[in-house]
């Protein structure tokens, strides 16, 4: 690719002013890093709920959270919202392919655990077997009580 | 065209989650990672969500730092372009560092490709899926910040050669940003999907 394409591809900034450019950068940076530090607090508290409801809204929560985050990269890091309309519109268009692409893999993901757990019972019978744990409550000895635990 | 290779990427790994998702659906138990990632090199186990915080907080930095780079080539700033891709490079050293403990640690607990010893959330056994999609993206992934530490180092060779003073514009930098930020971008679902939830 020579030169000239390059020039065409990427909108250049003829009056780049490097001190606001700074500041977003600053402002972009604290912004990561809050959403970062809020999703850790969800993580965190959603360790001592054990509501499958409340779980799966916190769930939610954070990929909203995630998808921020991703929001912020996309467009200030990587300065997809000053390129040029088109270029925008190519990019995130076919994006758009992955929320059918989520949806429609996660139900059937879902259908199939249901259609599997009512029509072969004895699958649904043999998830639901604990395993025997000598010290499942343990969080200090990891290398201990791994090694029979493999199979 | 870097946008374009970038979108196929994305694709790529939009699939590899999606399949994770997937069969996470059709399990009817998955192991909680807050069991699984819980140790902090130095300071021993029982410390969930804080390794990966710091390995995320790593990425985040060196982006950071990467748009620093590709700033200081608009303005032509030699100096800062060379100081921040150090920057950059240190982070994305640093990322794989990190990564490679994980990896280290996680095996010497028998967790690898086809091996999986830790139980479900709710104590049952769990199928090998889970340790295979976590190396397998993550190792996906890792490679991409590897790739794009070596893409890195080129640019700070280029640039101390002079070659985008020659040329007059740092545009080559800023392709590779996009491309560290893509990783960086990666990340953030990567951890989302395995550490989070």
């Amino acid at each position: 690719m020579s030169f000239t394409d390059n020039y065409q591809e990427v909108s250049h900034h003829h009056d780049f002013d490097r001190e606001a450019a700074r500041k977003e950068v600053i402002r972009v940076t604290v912004i990561l890093t809050v959403i970062t530090i809020v999703e850790l607090i969800l993580g965190f508290v959603m360790m001592g709920v054990h509501n499958e409801f409340m779980r799966h809204v916190i769930k939610g929560a954070i990929c909203v959270f995630m998808l921020a985050k991703a929001f912020y990269i996309v467009a200030y890091f990587m300065h997809l919202k000053h390129e040029v309309r088109n270029l925008i519109m190519t990019i995130v268009v076919p994006l758009g392919l992955f929320i059918w692409f989520i949806i429609a893999f996660l139900t059937d993901g879902n259908s199939y655990r249901n259609l599997k757990n009512k029509y072969d019972p004895y699958h649904y019978e043999q998830s639901q077997i604990k395993v025997e744990k000598p010290a499942k409550s343990d969080h200090g000895s990891h290398d201990a009580k791994k090694e029979g635990a493999i199979e | 065209m870097m946008w374009y290779f970038l979108m196929s990427d994305a694709f790529t790994f939009g699939a590899f989650l999606i399949s994770y998702g997937t069969i996470r659906f059709a399990s009817n138990g998955w192991p909680d990672p807050n069991e699984v990632f819980q140790s902090f090199p130095g300071l021993g186990s029982g410390l969930p969500l804080a390794f990966v915080s710091l390995m995320t907080f790593i990425l985040i930095i060196s982006s950071v730092t990467m748009v620093l780079a590709v700033q200081a080539g608009h303005a032509m700033d030699k100096k800062a372009v060379v100081r921040n891709l150090i920057w950059t490079i240190i982070g994305g050293i640093a990322f794989l560092s990190c990564q490679a403990w994980e990896w280290t640690h996680l095996y010497h607990e028998g967790a690898w490709w086809g091996s999986n010893p830790f139980t479900n959330m709710d104590g049952t056994k769990a199928s090998t899926n889970f340790t295979n999609f976590f190396f397998t993206i993550t190792g996906f992934h890792g490679f991409h910040v590897f790739s794009g530490v070596i893409i890195n180092i080129i640019m700070l060779i280029m640039t101390l050669n002079n070659v985008f003073e020659r040329k007059g514009h740092y545009l080559m930098i800023e392709k590779a940003g996009l491309y560290w930020h893509f990783v960086d971008l990666v990340w953030v679902f990567v951890f989302t999907c395995f550490y989070l939830i």
